[in-house]
């Protein structure tokens, strides 16, 4: 991967950070909020169905997840195990497409 | 002195390793987090049931181990872009302190909460 690729990199995995850092205190508070009576459907799917809040939210924060995790786990490949080059990026590409394809199924499942 | 242990024995070398676990367990969670999710679109009974399972307490030790992980691997990534970021100065080596106490009261709200 060439130097520009490579840095786009590293600028999209701080981006993203950033932008998860907000998501992950507000999921964290959600969490610590919802769980206080137990778990379940009808409350989760109370707070989510039709709010356009929590759609654009959860859509944002998949997309971060999406980039994010992908990239760390490229590095941690080719540090841990020295897999690298084009095979090993295009099997992060891969990881991170599903992540964005099941992410957004799971949002749009609590949304409708 | 030799890369063995002792050059790796110290907090920064520790958040480095709390990161990279917290972060690979937590990508390998996400499929099983979108799954379950996902149960919603059977319908709420459907997703109910799910909810159900994870009320053994084996299950509710995981998911307080997963808030614990999520909110290190935040305040431990917090702590990264401020070094990358910030003028790095010796009083913002607490930071490593506050973000394992933020990260471990994090996790003991969550389960004070479930149990």
């Amino acid at each position: 991967m060439n130097t520009r690729s490579q840095v786009l990199l590293w600028g999209a995995q701080r981006v993203s950070a950033m932008v998860l850092a907000l998501c992950v205190v507000i999921h964290l508070v959600t969490i610590i909020y919802a769980v206080r009576n137990g778990l379940s459907a009808a409350e989760i799917l109370g707070r989510t169905r039709g709010n356009a809040g929590w759609l654009a939210f959860y859509t944002v924060f998949v997309a971060a997840v999406a980039i994010h995790a992908p990239i760390g786990l490229r590095g941690i490949l080719a540090e841990s195990i020295g897999w690298r080059g084009r095979s090993a990026d295009i099997f992060v590409l891969a990881i991170a497409m599903s992540l964005a394809t099941w992410g957004w199924r799971a949002v749009y499942a609590v949304f409708v | 002195m030799k890369n063995d242990f002792r050059a790796r024995n110290h907090p920064a070398y520790w958040a480095f390793v709390v990161h990279r676990v917290s972060g690979l367990l937590l990508t390998l969670f996400l499929p099983l987090h979108f799954w379950a999710l996902g149960q919603a679109l059977h319908g709420e009974a459907r997703f109910d049931g799910f909810l159900r399972w994870t009320e053994q307490p084996l299950v509710k030790f995981a998911e307080t181990a997963l808030v614990l992980l999520l909110a290190a691997h935040m305040a431990g990534g917090v702590r990264l872009l401020m070094l990358e970021f910030l003028a790095w100065r010796d009083w913002q080596r607490s930071l490593l302190a506050i973000a394992s106490g933020a990260s471990i009261a994090v996790g003991l709200a969550f389960l004070l909460n479930v149990v």
